[in-house]
């Protein structure tokens, strides 16, 4: 399961880098998208994994806490989640005005702010 | 002991004032300056109690670390939030005029103290994972400052700063992630605790060198700053210091945390990269710098150029180095976001930032030139100021560390910083107003004294540091010494219960 999901990050990963590259700003919103979500996975494997059962039943408590999956990841997940979600919001309503103001959405045009 | 939550908690109930009393507008600014001005005496109180009492820590919801979240106050901590009320009180009372109605009723004195609630809140965690938080918090009102009126070039610095920010973040969040993976633990004293007793602790340089593309992104370190001087010159003025002085501070902040507390064990790796990546923010900071006309801009060059010396500070690695690092970091957060605020009152006089386009200041407003000179030369490391103290702190420290290259680096970047100060003082005041130039804009009218008082302030805090430089250092060689020598800290978090198991 482990491997599975590495192979996830990691392409998770590389489409994020690709679109955060690319010209439009939509697709730069994308990609920090597609970032956020294999970080959030990477934090859920670097946890570990285990099939097995649901934390804080009295089975676990009774088995023991060895067969069970860390719930401290998933809150650490839930909480980046969030922040996630918000700044995506921030970022789309960035991205109206955006266009909005200067009629483009090529990162391109941005360019003359620098030498300016 | 609740002391360690408060500095959180003060900018939160301002933010709820403010908003509670959204409409009544000419109100904003008196609540803002009032929650300041509390928030600076608190951190004055702490300050103190930390000198006498040492290490203060609380464990939010009783839970015991390494479990809960802690509130550690130690002495770089507290150093840190006193030097984050002093901004708040300047910046609170320079508002008042600085920035017009437009943006006052959208919202910009609840953000301002979110910011300063972020920036509180990173200086007093002692959680790896709360500091990721507090970061957002703070990203998030500074993305709402950078923003705030829309205008065309402050959206084309946003979308750079917003991007580089989000991926500095992500980036920070995946070392997290990977060294929870290894150690089993956030907690700052624990992790400290375990990678000393770890076999392959060599391991955890993975973490370690994503936590530090992360901070020299959010510190405008050497590779990474390109995002600063692109986005940092565009809104008002009085943003541009608060970000200054505090953002990229915070960033060097973690940085020194977290390569004195836990990330100790390679040093042979990360000490030399300290000091080469030092080397070359300074350098190419101050270069960079030169070649710029507009007064906004230079100065957001020199801001890289002098994290340059913070970075070079860790990379020495000795007390003095350490200690060196943190008075010129509170050198550089007064002096820096002093000569913004100049600058704004320059372009409140002639209305513009192009050196190009502005002369003869010095007729006009004699005092004004002096009001410059102050933080201009400190930055620049004049001696009776505050700058010269801190360089020479640090680069007698490489010395004797045997750092020579570095030292040398350090004095000449000294060198080219005054001739910056020298260039916007000679085109700004000395030389003769160009003569097709419009006549200036507020030539005649009087500068608001809420303007006045902030830069006059932060001036004489300037000088004070110049020459009452051994209280100060001693304060900051404790907190050197309790950076270096770990153990304390990890004895305050943790409790001797759990270090005798």
């Amino acid at each position: 399961m482990e491997t599975i999901l590495a192979f996830v990050i990691g392409l998770l990963f590389a489409a994020g880098v690709y679109l955060l590259l690319r010209r439009s700003i939509v697709k730069l919103i994308l990609g920090i998208m597609l970032l956020s979500h294999s970080i959030n996975l990477l934090i859920f494997t670097a946890g570990g994994l285990h099939k097995g059962n649901p934390q804080f039943s009295d089975t676990v408590m009774e088995a023991g806490l060895s067969n069970s999956t860390d719930p401290l990841p998933q809150a650490l997940i839930l909480t980046a989640i969030v922040i996630g979600f918000g700044i995506t919001a921030f970022f789309l309503a960035l991205m109206y005005r955006f266009y909005q103001v200067t009629g483009t959405e090529d990162l391109d045009e941005l360019k003359e702010g620098d030498t300016k | 002991m609740i002391l360690p939550a408060l500095p959180v908690l003060f900018p939160l109930i301002t933010i709820i004032f403010l908003l509670i009393n959204f409409q009544r507008r000419e109100w904003q600014p008196w609540i803002s300056l009032t929650g300041s001005l509390l928030q600076l005496m608190l951190a004055i109180f702490i300050l103190i109690r930390v000198k006498h009492e040492g290490i203060l820590v609380l464990h939010t919801g009783n839970w015991l670390a390494p479990f809960g979240i802690t509130l550690v106050m130690d002495a770089f901590s507290s150093i840190m939030i006193l030097l984050a009320g002093i901004i708040a009180v300047s910046i609170s009372i320079y508002s008042f005029e600085a920035i017009d109605r437009q943006r006052q009723s959208f919202f910009y004195f609840p953000m301002v103290h979110g910011l300063l609630m972020g920036v509180n809140g990173a200086f007093v965690t002692g959680d790896i994972f709360n500091l990721y938080v507090w970061f957002e918090v703070m990203l998030m009102a500074s993305f709402v400052l950078i923003t705030l009126g829309g205008e065309k070039k402050q959206l084309r610095g946003a979308v750079k700063y917003v991007t580089l920010n989000l991926v500095s973040s992500l980036l920070f969040l995946a070392g997290i992630g990977l060294l929870y993976g290894k150690t089993g633990t956030l907690n700052m004293a624990d992790l400290a605790l375990k990678l000393s007793i770890a076999d392959n602790n060599i391991l955890i340089n993975t973490s370690a060198v994503l936590f530090f593309v992360a901070f020299s992104i959010k510190s405008a370190v050497f590779p990474f700053f390109f995002w600063l001087p692109a986005s940092y010159h565009t809104p008002p003025v009085a943003i541009t210091a608060l970000f200054a002085g505090l953002l990229t501070k915070v960033g060097v902040y973690a940085m020194i945390r977290f390569y004195t507390l836990f990330f100790v064990q390679d040093k042979l790796f990360w000490h030399p990269l300290f000091l080469w990546i030092g080397g070359f923010t300074m350098v190419v900071g101050v270069l960079t710098a030169a070649s710029q006309y507009d007064m906004r801009k230079i100065l957001s060059f020199h801001i890289i150029s002098q994290i340059g010396y913070m970075i070079m500070g860790l990379g020495i690695f000795t007390v003095a180095g350490v200690a060196g690092a943190i008075f010129y970091m509170a050198h550089n957060i007064i002096a820096k976001t002093n000569t913004f605020l100049v600058a704004g009152l320059i372009n409140r006089v002639t209305g513009s930032y192009d050196l190009k386009s502005i002369g003869g200041l010095y007729k006009v407003r004699p005092w004004l030139a002096i009001l410059f000179i102050i933080p201009a030369f400190g930055l620049a490391g004049i001696p009776p100021l505050s700058g010269f103290f801190g360089k020479l702190i640090l680069i007698s420290a490489g010395f004797s560390a045997g750092e020579y290259v570095i030292s040398f680096v350090a004095l000449a970047v000294g060198l080219f910083t005054l001739f910056s100060m020298v260039k916007i003082w000679n085109e700004a005041f000395w030389k003769a107003r160009p003569e097709n130039s419009d006549p200036f804009k507020g030539e005649n009218g009087k500068l608001p004294v809420s303007m006045v008082l902030p830069v006059a302030f932060l001036g004489l805090l300037t000088l004070t540091m110049g020459f009452a430089v051994r209280p100060i250092l001693d304060f900051a060689m404790d907190a050197s010494m309790q950076l270096l020598n770990p153990g304390p800290y990890i004895e305050a978090v943790l409790g001797n219960n759990y270090l005798s198991q």
